[in-house]
């Protein structure tokens, strides 16, 4: 997507991934910020359903041309499902980040932490 | 010269496809003139000078005693003693170093002249046809250089390039530069950047001094024995030549990852090697690279594991170039 975007309705860690919270489980992906400063994805590496991921820690890597990178978990639970489409598509992150390009769905082990997020307004602030 | 302008996957494939021109002004240049340039120039450089007429190219490296690598740079002959010659921005001072020290008791004078010129490689399939509109006469042949006038101004145009399709490079001087760029993209060249720079060369196999060549390696083992002529008596030649002899104990090889996975410099070769170059090739649409493996694991065809931060990737070592246009 050429414009930046960020939607109201998610929740954003400062290592620019996103959080989709419903209840006790959490979709995330990284934010339109993250994808233009990578470029063209063209290798995403999922974890394993049933891996534990700790907020804050690296759950995966994505690759653009130039260069890797690591994916930080906005939140800690464990991985109930990976956006296995992007293993042929990997362009989707860049092409539609808070949708088809999510990564991974996660089952939280401690909701309480999403009270650390920022909000939208907070994450568009911190960037500039 | 920035990583990128629009996407280094675009911006390759505009080379591969049509025309892409890249700001490489950073590159150095030495002059080399006198009586003796020739004598002096060989004595420091690999390839056989004396087979470069007036007016060719020519690709050597230059090494220690001992036969590690300074730099790998292009030669061009302007006139019958005077030589311009091409070297990596990082080795530039260097370079100039070592040839300023050794030019001592040759009647010749070397000449720091990076800052004389800018330098834009205009590359592609469409390249010559676009340069060719803006010159005023014909374009020189391949590894090949001739002085004219490109978009109204003084311009040294060479045969050369760093990405496997044909084209130009051509050397300005630096206040003409943005007038030879702005004819050139009004040309409908796509500006480049240095991350499609390093995925063309490395689809060809060229090697990127730093990665694939450093003073710990000699030319042999780099697959660079074709521009050393040792009977020619340059500064490393006798290790060079012993090196030929005895085979070395490494090989730079390039290799093509079989399925998932890219490779990055510093991956480790399972069982010994290292990776010296690696990127996703927008061509291939796969994970390639270069790296130094035992001279037993060289041979085309041999599997070999890279270690890409704790997964292990099969890949096959491959023949130079790993990408081959269609014909």
């Amino acid at each position: 997507m050429a414009e930046a975007s960020y939607p109201d309705d998610l929740l954003y860690h400062p290592e620019h991934d996103w959080a989709r919270v419903d209840g006790e489980q959490a979709t995330f992906g990284i934010t339109w910020y993250a994808q233009d400063a990578l470029g063209e994805v063209v290798f995403f590496d999922p974890p394993q359903v049933g891996a534990q991921v700790s907020k804050d820690q690296s759950y995966t890597e994505i690759e653009s041309v130039k260069a890797v990178s690591d994916v930080i978990a906005p939140l800690s639970g464990e991985v109930i499902a990976v956006n296995d489409a992007l293993s042929d598509k990997p362009e989707t992150i860049n092409e539609d980040p808070y949708g088809e390009g999510w990564l991974v769905r996660v089952r939280l082990s401690d909701p309480s932490e999403v009270d650390s997020l920022m909000d939208a307004s907070s994450y568009e602030a911190s960037l500039s | 010269m920035p990583v990128q302008y629009a996407g280094i996957r675009s911006e390759h494939l505009a080379v591969r496809r049509d025309v892409g021109v890249f700001d490489v002004s950073h590159m150095g240049e030495v002059h080399t003139r006198g009586p003796q340039a020739l004598e002096f120039l060989q004595h420091v450089l690999s390839n056989d000078l004396r087979r470069l007429p007036e007016g060719g190219a020519q690709y050597s490296v230059m090494c220690r005693e001992d036969g590690g690598v300074l730099d790998d740079l292009f030669t061009y002959r302007l006139s019958e003693c005077d030589y311009l010659t091409v070297t990596n921005a990082s080795n530039h001072e260097r370079d100039f170093e070592w040839l300023h020290s050794h030019a001592e008791g040759y009647d010749v004078d070397v000449i720091d002249a990076a800052d004389r010129f800018a330098m834009l490689a205009v590359q592609g399939p469409r390249a010559r046809a676009l340069v060719s509109g803006l010159t005023d006469g014909p374009l020189p042949m391949r590894f090949h250089t001739v002085e004219r006038r490109v978009a109204g101004v003084a311009a040294l145009v060479c045969g050369t390039g760093y990405t496997g399709e044909d084209g130009v490079e051509l050397l300005i001087d630096p206040e003409d530069a943005p007038l030879v760029w702005d004819a050139v993209i009004d040309g409908g060249a796509a500006p480049v950047g240095l991350g499609a720079r390093d995925t063309l060369r490395l689809e060809v196999c060229f090697h990127l001094y730093g990665n694939d060549l450093s003073e710990d390696r000699g030319p042999i083992e780099a697959g660079l024995g074709w521009c050393c002529k040792e009977q020619t008596g340059f500064i490393g030649s006798e290790a060079v030549a012993s090196v030929r002899r005895d085979g070395p104990a490494e090989k730079l090889v390039p290799f093509v990852i079989d399925g998932a996975g890219i490779p990055r410099q510093g991956n480790p070769v399972i069982g010994g090697g290292e990776v010296t170059s690696g990127t996703f090739s927008p061509c291939l649409e796969r994970g390639i690279g270069m790296a130094y493996v035992s001279a037993q694991r060289a041979e085309p065809g041999t599997r070999i594991e890279i270690d890409v931060r704790g997964t292990e990737r099969p890949a096959i070592v491959e023949r130079k170039p790993l990408y081959r246009k269609a014909s």
